[in-house]
């Protein structure tokens, strides 16, 4: 796999399983309004990632939906932040929020200056859209600032948080964050969790053969 | 009926419209909140047999617009419990009575979804029959919630297609996928029967008396048969009522639903009823402390 | 607090009231005003509104004929056609 294939296949992995952990709150958010607001980000999220599998399909083959649903579990490069379950922690769900636009607008906003100007334009698209998640983001953000639940939901996601970025980007995302870098949770093959979520999100793709129409 | 109240029906039974801070009989104010109320509550409860499937879609596509779908939903309950508020009810009494067994939601919300058949016949099916009653409502006395009745059809347009063009994916795939949709369509023809009520007939009905409801249940049945039962039959499915027929009369003839069993599942007793309930117990309790922080009057 | 939302369809059309929600401040009502009056772009603008920032006014004095200051207080029918009559014979 290319440099360029492996980057896209991290960034539409980590936006397919967050789009996948948020849409877990369909229905069941604090109150009826945020629950519209956060659906619409599940959905940005899961847009992404179909924007980016199918940048990353004309390099190794197949669809965006063969890239999403019909790999291995051990085949995913997501990183360890989007796999967690913070259901129904509201707390932790807006700390990841909060930490994972951050650390997102600065790879993001790198890539909009990328060479390859394919990559970079789906990235500005990207950028551009999820304005509106850091909009989100920054009010829960202020609304939650003096609550101790969401501060140490912050102080306990962090080091994962690091590890969503390049380590070369790990400085500017503390400094935004306003924290101060510590050793990081790197990307690695996912575990347990991640099959349980797997499981349940291939299993009707799985019931019937490859390359069925849905 | 005293003077005033007589004057109002007659009034609405002209066709006038009212609007929240007018005058209105107590009996006009309690069936409205009560009949309003239950339609929020069926939006909110209609989420449950769903929200799994979005995990599960098959499809980017498809996720995204179930997303979507179960969104509207999620909305409409907001602008439905908007209305009931206005007219004296706050939203954490709505849900309080809601999740406390004691106010009921649409019969349909009451059984389990078992495979991504029933999601198709779903999306299509029992959108399209709760379609036919919100078209009704557009006539409702009550302006406010015709207004949003409004909001609400042109939303729920693209929800119907998405759930025949899902049907229509799986009765052209395997053979499997086709018996996915038979199966869910067998367990879901009963729901579909009961969901327009008893054959209650218009000037017994009060709902239609205030012109709160502008259509008799029997009425609204026989709608949802002559558009959709063509529609099931043209994909090569079976549908689950031998007696099912259109007369020469133009009226379709069927198999009398269970009344009882309507009312039973209706008073939480249907197959997913409590554990439903218990779901959203547990889920308002563990968020319970994000309204009071953020949003002290809501819930 | 609620707040009240109108909604402008296409431009150069008025602004129409949409609806209403709960949100707690300003940068909550923007999002939320969003989602529920734009997520289809259903609307090219949107004003939103703190609901005790309206006043509704529903009574109005009807006590004397005002029609002269409107349409319907006209009636030119039978002077129109008497002038046109003089005219007619004027120039005969």
């Amino acid at each position: 796999m290319t440099e360029r294939a492996q980057l896209l296949i991290e960034l539409a992995d980590d936006e397919l399983i967050l789009g996948w952990r948020n849409s877990e709150w369909t229905g069941i958010a604090p109150f009826l309004e945020e629950d519209v607001a956060f659906s619409s980000i599940a959905q940005n999220e899961i847009g992404h990632a179909r924007a980016l599998y199918e940048l990353a399909a004309r390099e190794l083959g197949g669809d965006a939906d063969g890239l999403a649903f019909d790999r291995r579990p051990h085949e995913y490069r997501c990183a360890p932040l989007v796999q967690l379950r913070l259901v129904p922690d509201w707390a932790r769900t807006i700390a990841r929020h909060v930490l994972y636009e951050t650390a997102d607008a600065l790879r993001i906003g790198r890539l909009t200056s990328h060479g390859d100007a394919e990559l970079a334009g789906v990235a500005a698209k990207i950028d551009r859209e999820e304005v509106y998640h850091r909009l989100h983001a920054e009010m829960w953000h202020e609304r939650l600032r003096d609550e101790p639940r969401y501060l140490e939901a912050v102080e306990e996601l962090w080091p994962q948080a690091l590890g969503v970025v390049p380590p070369e980007l790990r400085p500017a995302l503390a400094e935004r964050v306003g924290r101060a870098e510590v050793e990081a949770v790197e990307r690695d093959a996912p575990g347990e969790e991640f099959a349980a979520l797997w499981d349940e999100m291939t299993m009707v793709r799985r019931s019937a053969p490859v390359g069925a129409q849905w | 009926m005293e003077t005033r109240e007589r004057e109002f029906l007659e009034y609405v039974q002209a066709g006038g419209l009212v609007e929240t801070d007018d005058w209105m009989p107590d009996e006009y104010r309690a069936r409205l909140i009560k009949f309003v109320e239950m339609h929020g509550n069926s939006e909110l409860m209609g989420v449950l047999p769903e929200r799994d499937w979005i995990l599960r879609a098959p499809t980017l596509q498809r996720k995204l617009a179930l997303t979507a779908k179960i969104q509207d939903e999620v909305g409409h309950c907001q602008l439905i419990y908007r209305v009931v508020e206005d007219l004296g009810k706050p939203r954490s009494a709505c849900l309080d009575d809601l999740i406390s067994g004691k106010s009921k939601f649409h019969n349909v919300f009451h059984y389990p979804t078992k495979s991504w058949g029933d999601v198709g016949v779903i999306a299509w099916l029992v959108d399209a029959a709760a379609i036919i009653s919100q078209k009704a409502l557009l006539k409702c006395s009550y302006a406010p919630y015709a207004r949003v009745m409004k909001k609400v059809c042109w939303e729920e347009s693209f929800h119907i297609l998405h759930g025949r063009d899902t049907v229509l994916a799986m009765v052209t795939g395997t053979r499997e996928q086709f018996e996915l949709v038979q199966e869910a369509l067998h367990r879901w023809w009963e729901p579909l029967m009961h969901f327009h009520g008893t054959r209650l007939p218009a000037d017994e009905d009060p709902m239609v008396i205030w012109r709160i409801k502008s259509q008799a249940n029997e009425d609204a049945r026989q709608q949802f048969l002559d558009g959709y039962v063509p529609q099931i039959l043209e994909l090569g499915l079976e549908i689950p009522d031998p007696k099912l027929r259109k007369n020469d009369d133009g009226v379709w003839e069927y198999t009398e639903p269970d009344w009882d069993k309507l009312t039973a599942v209706v008073t939480g007793h249907g197959p997913a009823s409590q554990e439903r309930l218990a779901f959203r117990r547990l889920s308002r309790a563990e968020v319970d402390w994000v309204s009071q922080v953020v949003l002290a009057e809501a819930a | 607090m609620i707040w009240e939302v109108f909604r402008q369809e296409r431009k150069g059309q008025p602004f129409v009231h949409g609806g209403s929600f709960h949100a707690p401040d300003r940068a909550f009502a923007d999002a939320y005003a969003r989602e529920f009056y734009a997520r289809r772009q259903e609307s090219v603008a949107l004003w939103v509104v703190p609901r005790e920032a309206i006043t509704a006014i529903e009574e109005f004095p009807d006590e004397f004929d005002l029609k002269y200051r409107r349409v319907d207080g006209y009636s030119i029918k039978a002077r129109l056609k008497e002038a046109r009559d003089r005219a007619g014979a004027a120039a005969d």
